[in-house]
């Protein structure tokens, strides 16, 4: 993992892999989008409005695994001291809170006319927005501090913390009676969506990954190149007043 | 002799691992609380008096009857208990027999649940008419009632 450690090796990399994932990101939304709005069939029950699933999902899916990665990427910067662990954590933040939002919205806008409500406090529900906290939450905590290094030492604490709440997340609807339908996908003896809606929400879900990779690779960028300014500016400070 | 990062890695283990014990007694203590419906094998296990809660199964097939305008009595059922439900007001378009639903409000003494509120429970079955249709003609169509006995009644 260490080969991976140094900047320089990173910005190459990014540099190969950010076309492909970009151009994987536009395509896959394409053939994605018109599959879920056109050629998918509507359910039998929802009509239409199963369509918003095919945002919904990918996007909670999204949320889940944004949050994984920087939980995990916050236990290498605070073990192993990795330079890069605390880079990746601070660029993914926002996408993943906006992953989280786009869960909670699209999942209000469907609960209104299938269940008959906006929004219930059932375990479902609640843990999502309390994922939608702890985003922000930590990207407030990462910036309160002067000294960028406690700020990043702070906000990895705060992920690890709040890691707990991803499984119960995913299986808040096993273990109480939520409000929230069951999983359709990822759950023991096979999915229980038919085969023409399942296709379309996996090329969803595919754009949304390729996205978010595009996306956290230009602001891990953004990220180094303002880290690299800092240090030239103090540079320039410390030989001034020398 | 530890070496610096291995004592590290080890004190974030055990942080994690009492992090997550203490979240797991917790939410298990809190078990009837989290659990945002009961269902009419509760009621009958453990009766809920005078309060407020939400009761949780499927429309019974044949049950729903509308004695006028405003009023809709149906029976919601787990497969082993059931409840009569008496309900004025609008109804949520997923409302319908043989599918989930969700009522809360109150246990009145002639033992039928006066709902203030209903909702439509929808389950994890995403399909187009035309399966369901099959379905129904093979009888293999047979929707689960929702959620599970809080009390460990009966179908635990």
């Amino acid at each position: 993992m260490h080969r991976f450690a140094n900047p320089a090796r990173f910005l190459r990399l990014a540099a190969v892999i950010l076309p492909w994932t970009t151009g994987a990101a536009l395509i896959l939304f394409g053939v994605g989008l018109y599959l879920a709005l056109f050629a998918s069939p509507p359910d039998y029950q929802q009509g239409d409005t199963v369509r918003i699933m095919y945002v919904h999902v990918p996007a909670a899916w999204m949320s889940m695994f944004t949050y994984s990665s920087m939980a995990v990427a916050a236990a290498c910067a605070l073990v192993w001291r990795h330079p890069l662990a605390e880079v990746y954590a601070r660029a993914a933040a926002p996408i993943g809170a906006g992953f989280t939002l786009l869960c909670l919205v699209t999942g209000s806008l469907w609960g209104e006319p299938m269940w008959g409500t906006w929004w219930v406090w059932d375990a479902r529900l609640t843990s999502v927005l309390i994922l939608f906290f702890l985003y922000l939450g930590y990207m407030a905590l990462a910036n309160a501090f002067d000294d960028p290094v406690r700020g990043n030492r702070a906000g990895c604490i705060l992920l690890l913390a709040g890691a707990v709440n991803v499984p119960i997340i995913k299986f808040s609807v096993d273990w109480w009676n939520t409000l929230h339908q069951p999983a359709s996908v990822l759950r023991m003896g096979g999915p229980t969506i038919h085969g023409d809606m399942l296709w379309p929400l996996l090329i969803m879900a595919l754009a949304f990954q390729t996205y978010f990779m595009a996306v956290v690779i230009l602001r891990m960028r953004a990220e180094l190149a303002d880290r690299k300014i800092q240090t030239l500016r103090m540079a320039r400070a410390a030989s001034g007043s020398a | 002799m530890m070496t610096r990062k291995k004592r590290r890695l080890y004190m974030l283990g055990l942080a994690m691992l009492g992090l997550g014990t203490a979240t797991a007694l917790t939410l298990s203590a809190f078990e009837e609380n989290v659990a945002y419906f009961f269902s009419p094998s509760d009621l009958a296990a453990k009766p809920p008096g005078d309060k407020r809660i939400r009761v949780g199964g499927l429309v019974q097939d044949g049950s729903v009857t509308r004695p006028d305008d405003v009023t809709t009595n149906f029976t919601i059922t787990d497969g082993a208990q059931s409840v009569a439900v008496t309900f004025s007001g609008a109804l949520p378009d997923l409302f319908r027999e043989g599918q989930g639903v969700l009522a809360e409000g109150r246990m009145r003494p002639d033992g039928v649940f006066q709902a203030a509120e209903i909702l439509a429970k929808h389950d994890e079955n995403y399909m187009p008419k035309e399966v369901v249709d099959a379905l129904k003609k093979a009888g293999e169509f047979r929707p689960e009632p929702p959620g599970k006995p809080v009390y460990g009644g009966a179908g635990s």
